[in-house]
């Protein structure tokens, strides 16, 4: 409760979290809130600037802009939300592992991460499309990978210095097991650092996934992807402007949600994690 | 210092080697046949026969590796499938042009994200304060590509000031560079602000002040000094943003660096040029992270390397 009432007061918080519900009403509401098909084409309305009938313009195949970036909104939360539960459901437990039995595993894992954290940022989601090539479902993976080393970092801190709690202790005193250990006690002491990172990795998977789009490393045309959209419009950038203000648009707002409020939830569910997340 | 220095170049070895054997690996964990994928899917039995020689790949994966690390050594690293030319010879001609870009961003960065930040902690909640710290949010969230085009739209499609693509003189770097170091100005400027404002809140900038020193003299040389570790250490990773950045700020102006490198080859498939560009990256941001770690000592004098 206290949790909740100090966001509450973190005025761009609720900001943010305002920004996201309205994303989220826009994707589970797309075929009402659209009143056009993101899909069919007309030629003859092609690159058309914003008018009544088509709010955001048309693209170049006579697209309306508005319905796909409505309907962009889908394919965008939920990349970003399949690839952070891909870091979440790897990194966590290897983390947690890691961490708490500590000696020649602890040691690998971290060799491990330390390889992986050589590819700076979305290098690392390029290399694993590179195997795998472009496509929707695989730069969702690709970006979950590339979650992973910051996730076991953060996790493995944690548990690094929650292990040395006297709960602990007294949990195995009373005789519970190790792995009742670290799920009961330990990672749900965790929860603070792993909710804060993961509405921060929120706005990274829209950010990395809408950069593989405009590489045209992503999600591929015809999919309304915002990323995609972008890569696409920038032949057309000197007549037609509009194609490639309005998708950059909708990333930078989302993006932004998720920052003020994973910044919000830091200060409000630890403030210490400032300067480490 | 010597000792450390030398410790922390053997521990960066077993680094180096998984990143090779990752890059190795980027050929060898292909779906389906390697040499077929390499090949196309046009190529002839003969072409993937001599694709497959060529490569190694027809002999045990341990052979393969050390024949691959030996040829690092000797600057060798493969032959590109789109030009036919040495790898090596193609991410070098595109590493000048990139380490042109990253470091007039670094320096844009640091010359602007430190002022600004210095400025908003010196003068907290005042108007200066409240628009820098709210144009840092909003260029942390938005993404480089889109600043990008943004950028080139208002200069150079608008007002025809800049150029929109490609290399050349000082004029066609402002674009790329200021695009790059957006994100980055934004943070550093952010964070010196939160460090600084907590440095000055310290008992000893007090006693600097009641011995009657100068405000320039209590900021600068009191206060700075102290909060500049933090802020080496937030820069230098940023070097790794800025790498992967100039991925997409590269595709967007037509830079011919070694990140649209990077893009064309996963584009083309040319998997040798992706091991070697990759590798380089990798290589250039291991390398970087070492500096930035030797230079908390001459920052700081009470950081001791045992």
């Amino acid at each position: 409760m206290i949790t909740l009432r100090r966001l509450l007061r973190h005025r761009l918080a609720v900001f943010g979290a305002c920004v996201i519900l309205v994303f989220v009403v826009f994707a589970v509401f797309a075929p009402q809130i659209a009143s056009h098909d993101p899909y069919k084409f007309s030629l003859a309305k092609k690159l058309k600037p914003p008018s009544v009938l088509h709010p955001f313009g048309t693209d170049e195949l006579g697209r309306d802009m508005f319905a796909r970036i409505v309907f962009g909104t889908r394919v965008s939360l939920m990349m970003a939300v399949i690839s952070v539960a891909i870091g979440l459901i790897v990194g966590v437990p290897v983390g947690a592992f890691s961490g708490f039995y500590g000696g020649l595993l602890d040691l690998f894992v971290q060799r491990l991460v330390d390889i992986l954290l050589a590819f700076p940022g979305i290098l690392l989601a390029i290399v694993v499309v590179a195997i795998l090539g472009p496509g929707l479902w695989n730069a969702m993976l690709a970006v979950g990978i590339s979650f992973v080393p910051t996730y076991v970092r953060v996790v493995r801190g944690s548990v690094l210095e929650i292990r040395e709690k006297e709960f602990v202790e007294a949990a195995r005193a009373l005789g519970a097991g190790n792995v009742t250990i670290i799920w009961r006690h330990i990672l749900r002491n965790c929860l603070a650092p792993i909710i804060v990172l993961s509405t921060l990795q929120l706005a990274s998977a829209i950010l990395w996934a809408s950069g593989l789009g405009y590489l045209g490393l992503g999600a591929q045309p015809p999919t309304p992807e915002w990323g995609t959209m972008l890569g696409r419009s920038q032949v057309y950038i000197r007549v037609a402007p509009h194609v490639a203000v309005f998708p950059g648009l909708a990333i930078a707002l989302s993006v932004l949600g998720f920052n003020l409020l994973g910044d919000g939830l830091r200060d409000a569910l630890d403030p210490r994690l400032k300067g480490r997340l | 210092m010597l000792s450390y220095l030398v410790r922390r170049l053997l521990v960066a070895i077993p680094t180096l080697l998984g990143v090779t054997f990752i890059v190795f690996s980027i050929v060898r964990v292909l779906p389906g046949d390697p040499a077929q994928a390499m090949a196309g899917v046009h190529a002839t039995q003969e072409y993937i026969e001599r694709v497959r020689k060529e490569l190694g790949l027809d002999l045990p994966v341990h052979i393969q590796f050390a024949r691959f690390l030996g040829g690092l050594f000797q600057g060798d690293l493969g032959r590109s499938i789109r030009t036919g030319l040495p790898v090596a010879q193609e991410v070098w001609t595109r590493f000048v042009p990139t380490l042109e870009l990253t470091s007039v961003s670094l320096f844009l960065t640091l010359l602007f994200g430190i002022l600004v930040g210095i400025i908003s902690a010196t003068r907290p909640y005042s108007v200066f304060d409240h628009v820098s710290m709210f144009f840092s949010l909003v260029g942390l969230s938005m993404p480089v590509f889109w600043l990008g085009l943004m950028l080139m739209l208002l200069f150079s499609v608008r007002l025809g000031w800049l150029p929109a693509a490609g290399r050349g003189g000082l004029a066609h770097l402002i674009l790329p560079s200021v695009t790059l170091a957006a994100s980055s100005i934004a943070l550093v400027a952010r964070f010196t602000r939160s460090t600084l404002l907590e440095v000055l809140r310290q008992e000893y900038i007090v006693t600097a002040r009641a011995k009657g020193a100068r405000e320039s003299r209590a900021v600068f040389i009191h206060a700075l000094r102290n909060a500049l570790i933090p802020i080496v250490t937030i820069v230098g990773l940023r070097f790794g943003a800025l790498l992967s950045g100039a991925v997409l700020t590269e595709t967007v102006f037509a830079w011919p660096g070694v990140g649209r490198l990077v893009v064309d080859s996963v584009s083309a498939r040319d998997y040798p040029v992706i091991q070697g560009t990759v590798l380089m990256i990798a290589v250039c941001f291991v390398f970087i992270n070492l500096v930035v770690d030797l230079l908390y000592g001459a920052i700081n004098p009470r950081i001791r390397y045992e």
